[in-house]
């Protein structure tokens, strides 16, 4: 940052200026105008997010129902937690988060690059196309998810009867919300479908970031074009890939509209993932003191995974 | 386009290259946008064309979906429906082939207002706070600043379930639950985060130069602020309030956990939409339809900013 700092910028102008307009420059000290712009949003922060988040860790280690708000409160420990991290559905939904995460990021990732690599191919029309690429992005997830619903009807929905076009199987033979084979892949086509543009058009800013001299000076080299690939084009554009899958992994690690419309998490818990586990126990089992251990748990281990993961990136930027 | 100036470089991609990256760039996009296509389609079929078997591609359009969407119908005879007169409307028309009559609105409409009243005002209201504390961190020394920003970005990490069940219990307390003020003030909170880092990145790009020749010139710190920096970073702060009306727009999870009724916005309303033995599939199309234009609207107006808004500054072109 280019930090020359206003305070002793203000301050030596206040002092070579005449005393009526140092005065005014100086108006608020610098101090009590840089907390009077920051408090607000900060207060309100502290407010709707961390106070709750608070009462969310209090909670955690009572009995609390939210159903019974009047039953009496007590203190039951670490039980919470040791019934959350010893129930085989925590570790099953864990399981079912991790195949929904590994799946959309590979693939969206996968195809997003290799989009992206082609549009830096900058062929004529090139930026209308890339806008409409963009738009499945820009939609609601619980709107557009909810009409999947409708693509994926096994008699009548358009997507089993393109498949059935492609590849000859009947459209009524599969479906793919109802079987326990297919439904974890329904859910990450949609992911795919709505989120490759997002890794498409990080990827794409990596690769525009590499100055054409670079590969000039391999051309003269004689490098091949497989070779500026991978050790131009892929080395210099990783950070970006990696920034990518960053926001796509937090973001899917916590995934819950698309998928709530979707399947519900079924068929039986095939497709449930933790957010759709942590609203069962909180809002159907009412369990809120269970289910703010849970939540507890899903915030360090997103928290935890997410830093370990920025310093990979920094030091994959520095070499 | 941009070829112009890498005419002659070595590195520009021989014309068949370009071809083909084009040919696959177009097929991908015309595939990704037939599930799109495919709404806007079912929204214009009459429920029988809508589940036929196999699809129906050609169809005889009919504004049967967009009735459906915006009336609430009751079933009568033959005899009672003869005996009404003529048909005040397209709609009614409409609704009187199908042996119904219309028996009042339904609940699109109002939760579609309260989809507009907390997207606004949660946009307003996060855009004012984020510009203020975007340009306190970007021009004061404030202690810890590195730390708060983290803390203000780490916010958005956490499941939205977990927040929303503290959140649940405060409203109840405090008689927020289900009202739009509730939703207004979540949602802000929820887009101050982003708000800040873009905003920040923004003013950081306005030189202090022009601040402090106008205080030089006798303006107070607030005067330059608001007579200097806030026209500067108009386009900033435009973008950054269409991601935040983005936001609030699409956001489900919080919607339908802490709205039923009278603050419930459109996103949880849409799925909902029935029709006599089963989803009523060309009203949910309507429905979809109408609330996904606006944010067609928006990615084109805001696409050369798409990928810094995204990012939360992260990555700037």
């Amino acid at each position: 940052m280019t930090d020359t700092s206003s305070t002793s910028l203000g301050e030596a102008v206040a002092r070579a200026a005449p005393a009526p307009i140092a005065s005014r420059i100086r108006g608020l000290s610098d101090r009590s105008m840089a907390w009077l712009f920051i408090t607000p949003a900060i207060a309100l922060l502290l407010a709707v997010n961390i106070f709750p988040l608070i009462w969310a860790i209090y909670l955690s280690f009572t009995n609390f129902r939210a159903n019974r708000p009047n039953a009496a409160l007590e203190n039951v420990g670490l039980s919470n937690y040791s019934r959350v991290l010893n129930d085989p559905n925590t570790w099953q939904a864990m399981q079912t988060t991790a195949h929904f995460v590994f799946w959309t990021i590979l693939l969206q990732t996968l195809i997003g690059f290799s989009l992206a690599y082609l549009i830096d191919r900058k062929f004529r029309g090139h930026a209308f196309w890339t806008t409409i690429i963009l738009v499945p992005m820009m939609l609601s997830p619980a709107v557009v998810g909810n009409f999947w619903r409708f693509l994926y009807q096994p008699q009548i929905g358009l997507f089993n009867h393109i498949v059935s076009f492609l590849t000859g199987i009947p459209p009524s033979s599969f479906e793919m919300l109802g079987s326990v084979r297919l439904s974890p892949w329904a859910i990450i086509i949609v992911d795919t479908w709505m989120w490759t543009p997002y890794v498409m058009l990080i990827c794409l800013a990596g690769l525009r970031s590499i100055p054409d001299y670079i590969y000039e000076a391999a051309e003269v080299d004689r490098a091949s074009l497989w070779r500026q690939f991978w050790s131009i084009t892929l080395p210099m554009a990783l950070p970006f890939i990696m920034l990518a899958i960053l926001f796509r992994g937090i973001e899917n690690f916590k995934m819950f509209d698309m998928v709530t419309l979707l399947t519900g998490g079924g068929p039986g818990s095939t497709t449930e993932v933790a957010s759709i586990t942590l609203k069962r126990e909180a809002f159907e089992s009412w369990r809120t003191g269970r289910a703010s251990a849970f939540a507890i748990i899903l915030f360090v281990a997103v928290f935890g995974l997410a830093n370990i993961y920025v310093k990979a990136l920094n030091k994959v930027k520095q070499r | 386009m941009s070829s112009v100036s890498t005419a002659h470089s070595v590195v520009e991609p021989s014309r068949t290259s370009k071809r083909i990256a084009a040919s696959i760039v177009i097929i991908y996009a015309v595939i990704t946008m037939i599930p799109l296509l495919w709404i806007v389609l079912t929204s214009f079929k009459s429920p029988p064309d809508s589940i036929s078997y196999p699809p129906k591609i050609v169809f005889q359009p009919t504004l049967e979906g967009y009735c459906n969407l915006f009336t609430t119908r009751t079933r009568q005879t033959p005899d009672y429906i003869a005996s009404l007169g003529e048909p005040t409307s397209t709609c009614d028309e409409i609704t009187r082939s199908r042996n119904m009559v219309i028996a009042g609105a339904s609940n699109y409409w109002p939760r579609f207002q309260n989809s507009l009243v907390i997207a606004f005002g949660s946009t307003f209201l996060a855009v004012s706070l984020g510009t203020f504390a975007a340009y306190g961190f970007s021009r004061f020394k404030i202690p810890l600043a590195e730390d708060l920003l983290f803390f203000i970005l780490s916010t958005r990490m956490m499941p939205p379930i977990a927040v929303a069940i503290p959140i649940y219990l405060m409203y109840r307390q405090l008689g927020l639950s289900d009202t739009a003020l509730g939703m207004i003030l979540l949602y802000t909170a929820v887009n101050v985060s982003l708000a800040v880092w873009l905003l920040k990145g923004f003013i950081d790009e306005i030189p202090r130069e022009y601040e402090e020749a106008a205080m030089i010139d006798g303006y107070t710190r607030m005067q330059a602020f608001f007579k200097v920096v806030l026209p500067q970073a108009t386009t900033g702060i435009a973008a950054t309030a269409i991601f935040c009306l983005i936001f609030a727009w699409n956001e489900y999870a919080f919607a339908v956990l802490l709205t039923s009724g009278a603050a419930q916005t459109a996103p949880p309303f849409i799925p909902t939409i029935i029709g006599e033995g089963g989803q009523d599939w060309p009203a949910v199309a309507a429905g979809t339809t109408i609330f996904v234009v606006p944010i067609l609207v928006f990615t084109i107006l805001l696409r050369k900013q798409l990928l810094r808004g995204i990012t939360f500054g992260a990555v700037r072109k």
